[in-house]
């Protein structure tokens, strides 16, 4: 959750802060670029205060012996499904943010171009299990 | 058999042509930039001098072989390449020839793999092989469990060179035992010009004169004839202007429309060979052949563009794993039937499928929820529009006309959400999913249910609202991944149930996902 609120942030201050030297620094700003900065800090700040707590109540998944399954978003709920004998590849990577909070990312593939599956946020011991897990006892060619 | 091959020798007479074929534009203004006899003359012969070598090279660096196991394939001077592909992942196998490798009766042979990544690298591409070679390396490659007898005809057997081969160019690729499913018929014609396919082609050619005039430094407004045309248009109303260039635009279409549909499907026939394939040939000048293995087949897909579907024309497109994604209009699929009257294509797609076609089958509506937001959307987009328009007449940056133009959007939108929800539906049917949705490029796609590998549930915070859900299917084929858009929430949880008994279930026993809202 915390590692949403600080992404979005981060993002947020990279568009925010040009605007916010260029007032400082150049004595003959147009107004409308004040309004416009104090509207992008409002949304900014209510995005990142909404976004990380609703996404968290959605984001879940599941594994059995057949499927796996995600959901995920917060405005936008996405639910995938995927057969565990149709996976092609398992991806655990970790970015630099990621480490940070000791978090993994999880993608899984299938044979189909339009279809990985995202697991965001698992600790690195869950997201080694479920990688083993979901790696062994598949056969066939998965089309 | 496991000996290295070369292409056909043949080829060292094309590729230095095709080479400077492909170069002549930058090579001629290089050579005619230069005043008198400059540099720039010099640089463009021996650059052709180098296509014309590059040409030569490409045969002596190339060889492949077929063994037990895989194809293999090496090329390069400088960079050599070393492509080995496993037999089992040989999923399509394209014939193509040229005009001038038509006269020489050699093709190109290029081997499909199972990749969906964009790239030319997965791709085996033998260029050029000797008709008689291409026609023996698709038995031998497509169908090895069925007819091993096909490895050892005499055109595959090494020990024989490619050159002997005395088969006739363009014999029939088929052998009495293929069964004809669908074959040019001329009067298919009539749909070409509601393709559109030409508007490109004049758009193309527009561009290429502007450059070339560009090019050659010349105005257009120096030269006389123009000047005194350009004189009368500007004393001509513009309305009437505009009519006559859209009506020279709309026959100009036609006329490329028509002529490149003749290039492209003449001679157009399908045949399915007993070894388990389909075999689309087509084409008037470079002729092309694609086999498909039927058990890579997924489905099909029946596309109407609002033009083609005004007169009742169709085409029809094969979904089916570790096809090229091609350009334009065969993007996603192969082509099985070019546009044709509609029974007719429905009547292919029976035939390819071995069933009553699952595409003619009564679809599920999406009730009015789904209507709602057909007629929302449109209405929305075209508001905007006129909006925007109506503010900057406010504003006195504009005349009156083009809000007037922006408000006719506000009819035509209600009219194409009305046709949007009526195309909208879909079903499960003797094991196909059937999906339609769209109104100016609409599309039925009959997925077989065991082609799918994936569910994929989409809700949008508005979608939620209304209660809907855009369900998607996907798969090893074609696009990938085949939308039902805007179902009821409960629609699609029953329909990805019917379509495939199980998968979504466990998931919704224990914890059911958020009802909507």
């Amino acid at each position: 959750m915390t590692y949403w609120a600080v992404r979005a942030g981060a993002g947020w201050l990279v568009v925010l802060v040009p605007l916010v030297v260029i007032i400082v620094v150049a004595p003959d700003h147009p107004t409308w670029l004040v309004v416009a900065t104090v509207v992008e800090a409002v949304v900014g700040a209510l995005h990142v205060l909404v976004m990380p707590r609703w996404r968290f109540r959605v984001h879940r998944w599941e594994v059995t012996d057949q499927a796996l399954y995600t959901q995920s978003g917060w405005f936008t709920v996405e639910r995938r499904v995927a057969p565990i004998s149709r996976i092609q590849t398992v991806d655990t990577e970790r970015g630099p943010l990621e480490q940070l909070f000791g978090l993994t990312k999880v993608t899984i593939t299938t044979a189909s171009a339009a279809g990985p599956l995202k697991i965001h946020g698992l600790d690195a011991v869950t997201a080694a299990r479920l990688a083993d897990e979901l790696t062994t006892g598949t056969g066939g060619d998965g089309t | 058999m496991n000996d290295w091959r070369r292409l056909d020798p043949r080829v060292l007479a094309i590729r230095p042509i095709e080479g400077l074929i492909r170069a002549a534009v930058p090579l001629l203004v290089v050579f005619f930039s230069g005043s008198g006899d400059g540099p720039g003359q010099w640089i463009s012969v021996a650059a052709a001098a180098l296509v014309v070598l590059a040409g030569i090279m490409h045969w002596f660096t190339t060889r492949y072989r077929i063994t037990d196991t895989q194809v293999e394939l090496r090329t390069g001077l400088l960079r050599r390449r070393h492509v080995a592909v496993p037999l089992d992942r040989v999923r399509s196998v394209d014939v193509t020839a040229s005009v001038m490798h038509r006269l020489l009766r050699v093709a190109v042979v290029k081997i499909g793999t199972g990749r969906q990544d964009k790239g030319k690298h997965d791709e085996l591409r033998l260029d050029a092989v000797s008709a008689g070679e291409a026609r023996a390396l698709r038995s031998e490659l497509l169908h090895r469990q069925n007819a091993p007898v096909a490895a050892a005809s005499p055109a595959a057997d090494p020990t024989r060179h490619p050159t002997q081969d005395a088969t006739a160019y363009p014999a029939p690729y088929s052998a009495p035992a293929e069964v004809m499913l669908s074959e040019f018929d001329p009067a298919w014609v009539r749909f070409a010009p509601f393709t559109l396919s030409g508007l490109a082609t004049v758009g193309a050619i527009t561009g290429y004169v502007f450059h070339l005039l560009n090019e050659a430094h010349i105005d257009p407004g120096r030269v006389g004839e123009v000047r005194s045309f350009a004189g009368v248009l500007s004393r001509t109303s513009l309305p009437l202007l505009a009519l006559a260039v859209l009506v020279i635009l709309v026959l100009l279409a036609s006329a490329f429309s028509t002529a490149g549909y003749l290039l492209a499907f003449w001679g157009f026939r399908l045949t399915r060979h007993p070894g388990g394939s389909l075999h689309v040939q087509r084409g008037l000048l470079t002729s092309r052949s694609v086999s498909l293995e039927e058990r890579r087949l997924r489905g099909v897909e029946i596309r109407e563009p609002l033009l083609l579907r005004l007169v009742t024309g169709a085409r029809l497109v094969a979904i089916a794993t570790g096809m090229r994604e091609d350009r334009g209009s065969d993007k996603g699929g192969e082509l099985l039937q070019p546009p044709a009257p509609l029974a007719l294509t429905h009547r292919v797609a029976a035939l390819v499928l071995g069933t009553t076609d699952p595409t003619t089958a009564a679809l599920r509506m999406h009730g009015p929820a789904a209507r709602r937001r057909r007629y929302l959307r449109a209405l929305a987009a075209a508001v905007v529009v006129l909006a925007v328009f109506v503010v900057l007449r406010v504003l006195g940056a504009l005349p009156n006309w083009p809000w007037w133009l922006a408000a006719l959007l506000v009819p035509i939108a209600a009219v194409v959400a009305r046709d949007r929800y009526r195309s909208l539906g879909h079903t499960v049917v003797a094991g196909y999913l059937v999906t339609r949705h769209g109104s100016i490029d609409r599309r039925t796609a009959a997925l077989r249910t065991d082609g799918i590998i994936g569910w994929r549930l989409k809700q949008t915070f508005f979608q939620r609202r209304a209660g809907l859900a855009t369900l998607t299917a996907t798969t090893a084929g074609g696009h990938g991944a085949y939308h039902v858009p805007d179902v009821p929430l409960r629609e699609a949880l029953d329909c990805a149930e019917d379509a495939v008994p199980g998968l979504l279930a466990p998931f919704l026993a224990p914890a059911p996902p958020r009802s909507p809202r």
